[in-house]
C-alpha cells in the first residue's frame, strides 16, 4: 500500500500497469540523528542503553535535559485532517483543471446503477461541441475504459486491486497520462460504492451520485453520506418506472432529507428522457470554468 | 473499507511529525471523529492496530474523542444537536438543516517520547 495516501500502490494499475509511488517524498525516517560540531572520540557502548549499566542516565529526552519529576514523554499538537495528504492531492489536482479550463465530474453511485451507459450516451450528445477523455475506476478490468473507448473519446482505467474507492493521488496519475485538452471535460467514473468515495475529494468541480429506480427509495437515508457529499442527484433508469413500484417522490423527498439543496434530475440513459437537461447542466459547468479561467488570464494580465 | 486508508493516513502523518519534531516513540493517539463523519470507529481502531504492529506507533494506544453533530435549523433558526444527516429539528420538524459540526476526521494530538 502506498505509505504517503494509503491508496493500495501494490494492487492499484493504470490501464493493466503497476502505479509507481514515485511522486512521494523520498525523505526517510531519521530519528535524532547524533550530530556534533565538535571533534570527541565516540567509544562504543553497550547495546540496548547506549551506556554503561552503572549510570543512569536523565538526559535521554528530546532535549538531552531533565526536569525533576517530570516524564520524558510529552504531548505534541497535530491538529491535522487525517485525509490531509490526499486533500493536498485534491487541491494539485483541482488547481491544474481549473487552470486548463477542465470540467470535472466525479460520478458515484452503487455497482449497476448504469454509470457507464450513461457516459456512453452523454458522450454520444457531447461529441464534437467539446474534448471530453475519461478516468474509468473499477477494482479489476478495463472493459468499462474499452466501451468508453469504442466511442472514441480517451479512456484510462483504474483498477484498485483491493481498494474501494478512487483517490486524488490515483488521479494525478492518470491525469498525467491522459491527453487533456484545454477548456473540456473530464468524467471520473468512481468504484461502484455508495460509501467510501464520499469521503475522498479527488479534485473535481462536482460529485454527482446516480440512483436508479430498481434500488430502493430510502438509499438516500441508508447511505447519507455520498448523498450529503454530491452537488447533483441523477434518477436513472426512469423508463423502467412503469414496470416498478418505486415511489420517485419518495425517492426525492429522502434525498432533500440528506441534502436539503441538492437538484435531482430524472433520467433514462437508455430512452433519452430527462437526458438533454443533464447535458445543458454539464454544458453550463463548462462554460462556468472556461469563464474563470478567462477571468484568471485578465487577472493575471493585469499584473505582468 | 476505506478505514484501512484512514489508518494508513494516521501513521503517515504521524511519521511525518517524527520526522519534524523529534520523537522515536508514540505512546498515545487522539483523534477527533464527528459523529457525521464517513467512518465506523471500531474498524479504525482495527484497522489502526492492523497498521501500527511496526515501527513508530507500535503498541500506541488509540483514544477517540468523539464531536458532536450540530446544525443550523433554516427554517427556525436555532441551533441544533444531531446525530445522523436525516435527522430532523427537534422543534420545529424541518429537515432544512445546515451541518455546523461533525464531520472532522482529525488527529488531535499525541503523547510522544
Amino acid at each position: 500500500m502506498c505509505t504517503t495516501c494509503g491508496c493500495g500502490t501494490s494492487q492499484t494499475r493504470i490501464n493493466g500497469k503497476p502505479m509507481q509511488p514515485n511522486q512521494h517524498s523520498d525523505k526517510q525516517l531519521n530519528y535524532r540523528s547524533h550530530k556534533h560540531s565538535h571533534a570527541h572520540e565516540h567509544n562504543p557502548v553497550p547495546a540496548g542503553t547506549g551506556h554503561s549499566s552503572n549510570t543512569i542516565h536523565f538526559g535521554t529526552g528530546i532535549a538531552d535535559t531533565h526536569a525533576p519529576g517530570m516524564s520524558q514523554a510529552r504531548m505534541i499538537k497535530i491538529e491535522r485532517d487525517i485525509l490531509a495528504t490526499n486533500n493536498r492531492y485534491a487541491d494539485e489536482n483541482r488547481r491544474y483543471l481549473s487552470e486548463h479550463g477542465i470540467f470535472a465530474l466525479n460520478l458515484v453511485s452503487s455497482p449497476g446503477s448504469g454509470k457507464t451507459t450513461l457516459l456512453v450516451k452523454t458522450i454520444e450528445m457531447l461529441r464534437g461541441k467539446l474534448p471530453i477523455a475519461v478516468i474509468e475506476g473499477d477494482q479489476q478490468t478495463d472493459h468499462d475504459a474499452a466501451r468508453i473507448r469504442a466511442t472514441g473519446i480517451p479512456a484510462i482505467q483504474v483498477n484498485t486491486g483491493k481498494g474501494c474507492h478512487l483517490d486524488a493521488h490515483m488521479i494525478r496519475h492518470a491525469i498525467q497520462q491522459l491527453p487533456l485538452q484545454n477548456n473540456s471535460l473530464l468524467f471520473i467514473e468512481n468504484v461502484g460504492n455508495l460509501v467510501c468515495p464520499s469521503s475522498f475529494d479527488l479534485g473535481e468541480a462536482h460529485k454527482v451520485v446516480i440512483l436508479s429506480v430498481t434500488e430502493g427509495e430510502d438509499k438516500p437515508l441508508k447511505y447519507p453520506d455520498m448523498f450529503h457529499a454530491a452537488d447533483l442527484m441523477l434518477l436513472n433508469k426512469c423508463d423502467l418506472l412503469p414496470h416498478l413500484t418505486f415511489d420517485v417522490d419518495l425517492a426525492i423527498e429522502y434525498a432533500h432529507r440528506i441534502h436539503p439543496a441538492i437538484p435531482v434530475i430524472q433520467i433514462s440513459a437508455m430512452q433519452g428522457n430527462g437526458m438533454p437537461e443533464w447535458v445543458n447542466w454539464i454544458m453550463a459547468g463548462c462554460r462556468s470554468v472556461a469563464t474563470t479561467k478567462q477571468n484568471l488570464k485578465q487577472f493575471d494580465s493585469t499584473f505582468d | 473499507m476505506h478505514e484501512m486508508s484512514l489508518a494508513e493516513n494516521i501513521i503517515q502523518l504521524i511519521e511525518d511529525a517524527a520526522l519534524e519534531q523529534q520523537f522515536t516513540q508514540v505512546i498515545t493517539v487522539w483523534l477527533e471523529i464527528g459523529q457525521l463523519a464517513c467512518v465506523e470507529k471500531e474498524s479504525l481502531r482495527f484497522y489502526f492496530d492492523v497498521v501500527t504492529q511496526d515501527g513508530i506507533a507500535r503498541q500506541s494506544k488509540l483514544e477517540i474523542i468523539e464531536i458532536s453533530g450540530q446544525a443550523l435549523c433554516n427554517q427556525c433558526n436555532q441551533d441544533i444537536l444531531i446525530t445522523a444527516y436525516h435527522a430532523a429539528c427537534p422543534h420545529c420538524g424541518s429537515y432544512a438543516l445546515q451541518i455546523t459540526q461533525g464531520n472532522e476526521m482529525r488527529i488531535k494530538e499525541l503523547e510522544v517520547k
